[in-house]
């Protein structure tokens, strides 16, 4: 099994790694249709491979390395999205980049965002924000929204929780605030871990007038399956999901500050 | 005054308000729905909750359930063969109920009706204790022949062959094919006397002609149903009601056309004894009440709520073996509700949503099948309102408006699960269906039956070869697919020859014109294990393990394969490919009484007894593994998600399979958003691109495995649990175990 330290290396390490090669050719891990999960309505997702985090509580291990992922081009998922435009269209929805870290591969990405504007398709972003500063005034133009993680307000609990400081993602949010790219901002409550980060974000995404909504994402174990297939260590095997009681706590919470939980 | 001259003045008065000139000259009950019904485009938030009344009612029945539950049946009247007279009138609470009538003389009292077949009887008192009464067994064995005796005496060694051999399944041959449904509502708009009328001018019409045999038999069962309308009358006398005039209240109408339905339930138990599409037609006569201030809202409500209750205690007596086939008991009351008129208006009504409001007012049930007709134009309140439905009980179903209405016009209802029939002019020969998967297996293996290794198919020469060619297997399989077609549409032939002479459906039949449409409905099971199956052959390399005879038992796939269910044309023209041979196969052998061939691709829950009969098979399946339901892809098989699913199943032509493509969902509420409004948009978005892109049906459970989990360790905490199987709707807790694990085991699409 491999220790939390080689963990972060190797994350590291996958920061530093250069974007493939070859313009319009991405490293991504799969893609799958979802309804009302990864932004509005039904929506192509494309997972890219690769993150720059390791968060403890991440169900989707398999797509920390952009080794592991397949390398694909755009014109490959324009093919692959075209087969959904028009059930798209009709349903409502759109497509979400989504990851990994879709921001590791920010040529990629914004191409991919770029080319489903021009047809007309509601984009998303799906993104820690760690990376936010490699995001192009051109990438946030192609984008509809950004599904914001902020994981921890503490940059203590942040570097505990993910292995990277917080401060890039507060930096992004309060861009996108400038730019005026509507956002959802998602919180991950994980018992004792996170329900104390929740007033700290709370107060900080107040002031973003952009943001519409905060989802409140209970912490679950479902993905423990995955580590074990991998040979990794699952950080919190011992922790339990949130009893409805702490996540209401946590929504009223948001709701003080003037803001839409759910 | 004349008898005409009264019935036209009771007409009068009973059609007073009403608009429109031709319903009134000849029987056409859409000519009346198109004169008079009045669109409702609102919201739902005019309805009203159960009454003290309605609850006393549902409450009493309610207690009975457990016991019901707990030994199969409540009761059986294991002495009376039924017939439309031959019960006492029974009620629930007598002094309560607003609209009356049972099958037996008490609630939830099982009939007994020979005719279908005495075994099928037997065996059904049997299986819950009861012993048939002598008189009945010497009647019909001795002096009256059954709709059983009859089909075993005509078919042939190799029909004998097919079906021990489970690649032809579920046939009606020892119980009532159903699938008819009588147009009820002609009962409460014209009165009995008016469609006796009309039924003898058909008769006379009849007589002009040459006595052929097609004609003398039409002639028969014409005086039948006279007789039939006769019965009805008197049934309905029995409980204190003249129907032998129109209804002129809208309590009337619901007892008029119920009495009718009744009448048919009592007669024949047919696998599905659906209802029609009554709900708008109901609403024109509430809404006069309405006017007139003889109901309010909540009254209106009541009285749909009670006609419900009477719809959700319909019974028959069934076997084991049949509960194995269809679990659940299910009776298929299915009431169509919504779509859009030719000329673009609405036909969803007031009614429409009053219907759908009993599964709040009384609680979650499996019947009646409460059936969507859905088209992107229907009124958005009301998409958002089924869709909450679903959201909040997983209890309706949903055909695509837009794929009906073109071909059979927009007055079609739904019979069972996706059968489609223009109400009243259209019937079916319900044919059950035959086992795609196995006839693969057949051709593999020369004809010989994977598991028992008897020569079932004509012998030809097995496919040889360690690894299976897919140029040779195609080849094989469509000989085998084209004697299986005519093997199948023979015994098809044999049964309905028989069920029409020794078990004719008398009052559903009066309630339809003459001469009737009919339809030969041949169905497919197993479509997605054949078709991964041919594709694992052509995209990978599948390695034949045979067995000291000779006999290929089982596959080992080496490579991946592209799989029917992920909007992957590679192997979703396998299975559009499939469909359409063995439609055209079907359409080569002529129908009795000169029936359309139509295809359907579903199971109903079959899929579980056809996999246990189905070995081994060249997609990797293990043997006795359930396949998935109707054109479902196979369970974890369909990795990109509910939609690239149902795009693949939309993919398979509604022409080529008339009588309906089946499609099962199951997603957990997480899956479809953030919170219930999210997941109510976004169902009714999915349904919108699912119609548009051509898909025909939809069952949408939205369930938490965890939710089913504990239900199966605690039955008794969710009584009124219900979920969509395939093309019905099922009390979970009245599955057997085994289909139970089947719905657990099936794919749960949503995040995590």
């Amino acid at each position: 099994m491999t220790t939390r330290d080689e963990v972060l290396r190797e994350a590291a390490a996958e920061c530093r790694a250069p974007e493939a090669s070859g313009a319009g050719t991405g490293a991504v891990h799969s893609w799958d249709l979802s309804t009302g999960v990864d932004g509005p309505g039904t929506r192509f997702v494309v997972f890219t491979g690769g993150c720059p985090l390791r968060c403890l509580y991440c169900q989707n291990p398999e797509t920390w390395r952009m080794r592991d992922s397949r390398r694909v081009t755009v014109d490959e998922l324009m093919t692959e999205i075209e087969k959904y435009r028009r059930f798209i269209s009709v349903a409502g929805g759109g497509v979400t980049v989504s990851g990994g870290e879709p921001l590791l591969q920010p040529a990629f990405t914004g191409e991919l965002l770029h080319r489903c504007h021009e047809l007309g398709l509601h984009t998303a972003l799906d993104t820690s924000g760690f990376l936010g500063d490699r995001a192009s005034e051109a990438l946030l133009a192609d984008t509809d929204l950004v599904l914001l993680d902020i994981k921890a307000w503490n940059p203590r609990t942040y570097r505990a929780l993910t292995g990277g400081e917080v401060s890039p993602t507060l930096r992004f949010a309060r861009r996108l605030a400038d730019l005026g790219v509507p956002a959802w901002v998602r919180f991950v409550l994980v018992p004792d871990v996170t329900e104390h980060e929740a007033d700290g974000i709370a107060s900080f995404v107040a002031t973003l007038p952009n943001v519409e909504y905060v989802d409140v994402l209970p912490f679950h174990r479902l993905g423990a399956a995955k580590y074990e297939s991998l040979g990794l260590p699952f950080p919190l095997a011992g922790t339990r999901p949130p009893d409805p009681d702490l996540v209401e706590r946590v929504h009223a919470v948001f709701r003080a500050h003037g803001l839409r939980p759910r | 005054m004349t008898t005409i001259a009264a019935e036209r003045a009771t007409e009068q008065s009973a059609w007073r308000g009403f608009l429109g000139t031709e319903w009134r000259e000849r029987v056409d009950v859409r000519a009346f729905i198109q004169a008079n019904h009045e669109p409702y485009e609102g919201d739902a938030s005019f309805l009203t909750g159960p009454t003290e009344r309605t609850r006393e009612v549902w409450e009493r029945l309610s207690a009975m359930f457990p016991e019901e539950r707990r030994r199969g049946v409540f009761d059986v009247d294991a002495a009376t063969p039924s017939s439309i007279t031959s019960h006492r009138p029974g009620y629930i609470l007598r002094d309560r109920e607003l609209i009356v009538g049972l099958q037996t003389d008490a609630p939830l009292k099982r009939a007994i009706m020979p005719n279908g077949g005495l075994r099928m009887v037997e065996k059904g008192l049997a299986a819950y204790g009861y012993e048939l009464d002598p008189t009945v067994r010497t009647i019909f064995t001795e002096y009256r022949k059954t709709h059983n005796d009859g089909v075993f005496d005509a078919y042939t060694p190799e029909i004998l062959r097919a079906r021990r051999s489970h690649i032809i399944t579920g046939l009606p041959d020892a119980y009532g094919r159903g699938r008819i449904i009588g147009d009820y509502r002609r009962v409460a708009l014209y009165g009995v006397d008016r469609l006796i009328e009309a039924k003898r001018a058909e008769r006379r019409r009849l007589d002009e002609q040459p006595s052929s045999a097609d004609v003398i038999r039409d002639r028969e069962e014409l005086a039948e149903q006279l007789r039939a309308l006769d019965e009805l009358k008197r049934m309905a006398a029995s409980y204190g009601f003249d129907i032998s005039g129109p209804a002129r209240t809208g309590r009337e109408a619901i007892q008029w056309l119920y009495f009718g339905y009744l009448a048919a339930v009592k007669e024949q138990n047919g696998a599905a004894m659906s209802l029609g599409r009554t709900s708008t037609f109901l609403d024109v006569y509430l809404r006069r009440d309405l006017e007139e201030g003889r109901l309010d809202e909540s009254g209106a409500q009541e009285l749909i709520d009670d006609f419900v209750i009477k719809l959700r205690i319909v019974r028959f007596l069934r076997t084991p073996e049949y509960d194995e086939l269809f679990s659940g008991d299910p009776t298929w009351v299915t009431e169509s509700i919504g779509g859009m008129a030719e000329d673009g208006r609405t036909l969803v009504t007031r009614t429409s949503y009053r219907y759908l409001q009993t599964l709040y007012n009384l609680g979650p049930a499996p019947e009646p099948n409460l059936t969507i007709l859905w088209s992107p134009r229907l009124p958005e309140p009301f998409k958002r309102f089924c869709a909450q439905i679903s959201v909040d009980t997983s209890s309706v179903q949903y055909e695509n408006d837009d794929l009906l209405r073109p071909r059979y016009g927009d007055d079609t209802a739904i019979a069972c699960c996706v059968s489609a029939m223009e109400v009243g002019r259209k019937m079916q020969f319900f044919g059950a269906r035959v086992n795609l998967a196995k006839a693969l297996l057949y051709a593999i293996n020369g004809g010989r039956d994977e598991m028992t290794g008897e020569q079932v198919a004509p012998a030809s020469p097995p496919l040889t070869g360690d690894v299976l060619d897919y140029d040779q297997v195609t080849a094989a399989y469509d000989r085998t697919l084209d004697w299986l077609a005519a093997t199948y549409v023979d015994a098809l032939n044999v049964i309905h020859y028989m069920h029409d002479k020794y078990a004719y459906e008398r009052i559903e039949m009066a309630l339809h014109d003459h001469p009737v449409m009919r339809t030969l409905a041949c169905g497919i099971a197993g479509l997605s294990v054949a078709a991964d199956s041919l594709s694992a052959i052509k995209h990978a390399k599948v390695r034949v393990i045979r067995d000291e005879t000779g006999l290929a038992v089982d596959y080992a796939v080496d490579g991946e394969y592209p799989s029917y269910g992920n909007n992957d044309d590679r192997a979703d023209r396998i299975a559009v490919d499939l469909v359409e041979s063995f439609m055209a196969g079907i359409r080569r052998r002529p129908a009795y009484r000169n029936a359309e061939h139509t295809l359907s691709v579903l199971t109903i829950t079959s899929n579980v007894v056809y996999g246990k009969h189905t070995g081994n098979t060249p997609d990797g399946r293990r043997a006795g593994e359930p396949f998935a339901p109707g054109a479902n892809p196979m369970n974890g098989r369909d990795r990109h998600g509910m939609v690239a699913a149902a795009l693949s199943v939309a993919k398979i032509p509604y022409d080529r399979a008339r009588d309906g493509i089946s499609l099962t969902e199951t997603v957990t509420p997480a899956g479809l958003g953030r919170t219930r409004e999210d997941r109510i948009t976004d169902l009714a978005g999915v349904l919108d691109g699912y119609t548009d892109a051509g898909g025909y049906h939809m069952n949408v459970n939205v369930l938490d495995r965890a939710t089913l989990l504990d239900a199966m360790d605690h039955p008794e905490r969710y009584p009124q649990l219900t979920i969509r199987v395939s093309g019905y709707a099922v009390n979970f807790v009245r599955l057997t175990r085994e289909q139970q694990r089947d719905v657990i085991d099936r794919t749960f699409h949503g995040s995590l």
